[in-house]
């Protein structure tokens, strides 16, 4: 009897340890090109971009209803958030059984390139949509690596920008806002007392560091990879921009300690009830004002850079963010697909909808309106002429995740009282770059 | 099947020919046993038992279509087995020879075989990888012990001190069950708010009112969130310990601690000498189980932490999902999925082997409470 219940227990066992073996099991494999088998349904995975699924809902369904009546197409709408959406698209892309067309974050776009899981926007598939030519290029430059035909068009776009609390600089004695780090660094300590800080972080968030190590390397001159795509994390170059963007919290004080554990847009509610004075952040209007913020007491500027004469990369102030369009390689309704992605990176479309977003639009023919607030005149020129793509490289996202999570780590340091140094700062990031492994 | 030598009457016996052990029995037991079979309820009524000298072929297809009905009714659950644990499983342990990265999620018959690679480096210790997984590994080890260990003394000591009956037990008992009750997200997320170092309860009253720390801490990242995943993991599984433990302290008579008192014995000794050992049977299992639990735990770091755990929190299930899904590496993912699994089973063995050795010596005293272990 006892033996039995051993065996008993050992099986139960098993089936309670193997749940983490087969939690990344399951799948098959499928090769299906795509069809024309459906061609009166779509299905579309949307993005989270306004501030609930529900809104997004409410916003999209008005404009497939459009579609539809144009095409007869009926267009089955999911909103998803984006804390799921990569293993969503992952296991999508793994089972075959997947939406006709998503939405993807662009800094995937060369990761998801690789898996082949995308329709690639080929020649051919281009010219269904309206040719290569509707796009503006830095927009396209995010949409997988170069020389290959891109995994998905540019939809919504996005840059960084600072904004800076009008009422603060004013008191603060500090007319314009800075154009290089030295100067919001002044400024920083100008408005740094009390419970008041120069500059709100989002410090405990590996994504939003690793874009702002990004554009601060880019400023140095360096790059997290090389051209042959290897990783070069512990490049002096990549060292000062990672330690530059630490020292706000860590040397200059500029930033309040407890950003280090920030990441649920806190950085966003402490500027806009003025506990900061500055914020770096993509298209901020909305959520500022969700927080009580109005237009009226903010101002938007470029990202500063090292040195006003810096140029080309080493001008780059921010990196290209926005959402891709893309159409999956399994769809059953391969021309509904691209009638639909044509629809929406139509004039009007994007209109509409980059400005309910609060987005800027990557089709050129929609930029040429007059601009409708100050966020997107800033967006519009830094695209142009300052915003760099992430690197379009698979690894990628090991990128923002290794380098990201160092950051954070280097920030709990130093809000813990520990000294950051360029020495420990290369450590970190050799460390991250051994991750990567291949 | 049971093999103990006492015949057990609570088994039920269907046939004494499907039974391996027993030899041929006598006629006379043989005819107990079928009128045993007959009276037990649900049991199709079987034909007349043949005359003993016409055995042979008839007796034989009897026996197989006997042996064979429980088999097929098996199968339903056989199948099932398959398909929800074994499908799976050998699934995850092929990926793990697979240098399996998102150029083949699409069709993973493609990825290369990469032998040993995977494991090779989850195991190089003297690697970054290596060295980053172990070093997961040894905070996990301490964390479950740690987590485990606090989990089950909070839980026995409020089962014990429940064991007496008193007004308002019942409420308190309800109280203590909670954590258990409350969905995992909802509850972790509210401690990720109580632990905010700004505006979080915890440093409110650690700082603000009692003025116990110099400055504000922070819990959520840095060392100290080693001590926050403990204090909400022994908060989250301590309720478990706490129902288990009280139902198992039902069975204990309680003439036996009357007995030990009129001897003399104080409260220390009726726990170390009665209350303890009765419960050896459930603790056995409870701390497999909490252990297993803790050691695998995904949901309250991943809540409290997000994407990335702070180093000194940085437990192995949580560190695998990021080398996997969020570098798209899952090949290396399932390779340390599967030293985690191996080095599971192994720990579980061996805690079997070693509890099971010590379990008769315990208990051989009192033979009643011997039958009853079987049925825990």
């Amino acid at each position: 009897m006892r033996r039995f219940r051993t065996a008993a227990a050992a099986a139960l066992t098993t089936a309670l340890t193997a749940a983490l073996a087969s939690g990344c099991g399951g799948g098959t494999t499928t090769d299906g090109a795509g069809s024309n088998d459906k061609p009166k349904e779509l299905t579309y995975w949307a993005t989270n971009q306004a501030s609930s699924l529900q809104k997004d809902k409410k916003i999209l369904k008005p404009e497939l209803a459009k579609f539809e009546k144009q095409t007869g197409i009926k267009v089955k709408l999911e909103v998803i958030p984006w804390s799921s959406l990569l293993d969503r698209i992952l296991a999508a892309a793994s089972s075959g059984q997947g939406p006709d067309v998503l939405n993807i974050g662009n800094t995937w776009s060369s990761s998801l390139q690789k898996s082949d899981a995308l329709l690639p926007f080929d020649g051919k598939n281009m010219a269904k949509i309206g040719g290569k030519g509707r796009f503006s290029p830095s927009a396209l430059a995010a949409t997988g690596a170069e020389g290959k035909p891109p995994a998905a068009v540019p939809l919504y776009s996005l840059t960084y920008a600072l904004y800076y609390n009008k009422q603060m600089f004013r008191q603060a004695g500090i007319d314009e806002p800075p154009k290089t780090w030295k100067e919001l660094v002044a400024a920083g300590e100008k408005l740094t007392d009390d419970g008041h800080y120069g500059l709100a972080l989002e410090a405990g968030d590996p994504v939003e560091n690793a874009h702002h190590a990004f554009v601060f390397a880019k400023q140095h001159g360096a790059d997290f990879f090389d051209a042959s795509g290897k990783p070069t994390f512990d490049k002096p170059g990549n060292v000062k921009a990672v330690k530059q963007y630490v020292d706000f919290l860590a040397e200059d004080r500029i930033s309040a300690k407890g950003n280090a554990e920030y990441a649920a847009r806190q950085s966003v509610r402490d500027f806009a009830k003025g506990k900061a004075g500055m914020l770096l952040w993509q298209a901020a209007g909305s959520q500022l004002l969700g927080n009580g913020m109005k237009p009226a007491d903010y101002g938007v500027a470029p990202v500063p850079v090292q040195s006003v004469s810096d140029t080309g990369d080493r001008g780059t102030t921010s990196m290209v963010a926005g959402i891709n369009l893309a159409v999956f390689k399994n769809t059953d309704n391969i021309d509904g697909a691209l009638k639909f992605v044509k629809f929406m990176t139509s004039d009007a479309e994007q209109h509409k909808l980059n400005t309910t977003y609060g987005s800027l639009s990557p089709v050129r023919a929609a930029q040429k309106a007059a601009p409708r607030d100050k966020d997107e005149k800033v967006m519009r020129s830094v695209l142009a002429d300052s915003a760099a793509p992430l690197p379009q490289v698979p690894d990628e996202s090991k990128f923002e995740t290794l380098v990201g999570t160092a950051m954070k780590e280097l920030f709990a340091q130093a809000a813990a009282g520990r000294e950051v140094t360029t020495d420990s700062v290369r450590e970190r990031l050799a460390k991250a770059q051994q991750q990567m492994r291949k | 099947m049971p093999r103990g030598n006492r015949p057990s009457t609570a088994a039920p016996v269907p046939d004494p020919g499907t039974s391996a052990l027993p030899p041929p029995a006598p006629a006379g037991a043989a005819k107990d046993a079928r009128q045993d079979t007959l009276a037990s309820p649900g049991h199709a009524p079987a034909p007349p038992p043949p005359p003993s000298r016409e055995r042979g072929a008839s007796a034989l297809r009897d026996r197989v279509r006997h042996a064979g009905l429980p088999y097929l009714l098996l199968v339903p659950a056989l199948v099932l087995e398959l398909l929800v644990h074994i499908v799976p499983m050998v699934t995850g342990i092929t990926m793990a020879f697979r240098d399996l990265t998102q150029e083949y999620i699409r069709n993973w018959g493609a990825a290369p075989w990469a032998g040993l690679d995977n494991f090779h480096i989850a195991v190089d210790v003297n690697a970054p990888v290596g060295e980053a997984l172990l070093r997961s590994f040894a905070i996990t080890c301490a964390f479950t012990v740690l987590a485990v260990g606090l989990a089950w003394l909070l839980g026995a000591t409020a089962a014990i001190l429940m064991q007496d009956t008193f007004r308002g037990r019942g409420l308190l008992r309800a109280l203590f069950l909670t954590p258990y009750a409350l969905p995992v997200y909802a509850a972790v997320i509210t401690w990720s708010f109580l632990l905010q170092r700004d505006n979080g309860l915890v440093n409110h009253v650690l700082h603000d009112q009692l003025g116990l720390t110099d400055a504000p801490t922070f819990w959520l990242v840095g060392d100290n969130s080693f001590v926050s995943l403990v204090v909400v993991s022994v908060w989250r599984t301590w309720p478990f310990a706490f129902l288990m433990l009280t139902a198992a302290l039902q069975n204990i008579p309680r003439d036996v601690y009357e007995a030990s008192a009129i001897d003399g014995a104080g409260m220390w000794r009726q726990i170390r000498h009665i209350t303890l050992p009765a419960l050896r049977p459930v603790n056995q299992v409870l701390v497999l189980v909490l252990f297993l639990w803790t050691f695998n735990d995904f949901n309250v770091p991943f809540v409290l932490f997000g994407k990335s755990a702070p180093e000194s929190a940085d437990l192995i299930s949580l560190h695998i999902y990021q080398s996997s899904f969020a570098t798209w590496d899952f090949g290396a993912g399932s390779a340390k999925s599967v030293l985690l699994l191996l080095f599971l089973l192994l720990v579980t063995a061996a805690y079997l082997l070693l509890t099971r050795e010590r379990a008769p010596r315990a208990t051989r005293s009192r033979g009643t409470r011997r039958r009853k272990r079987v049925h825990v």
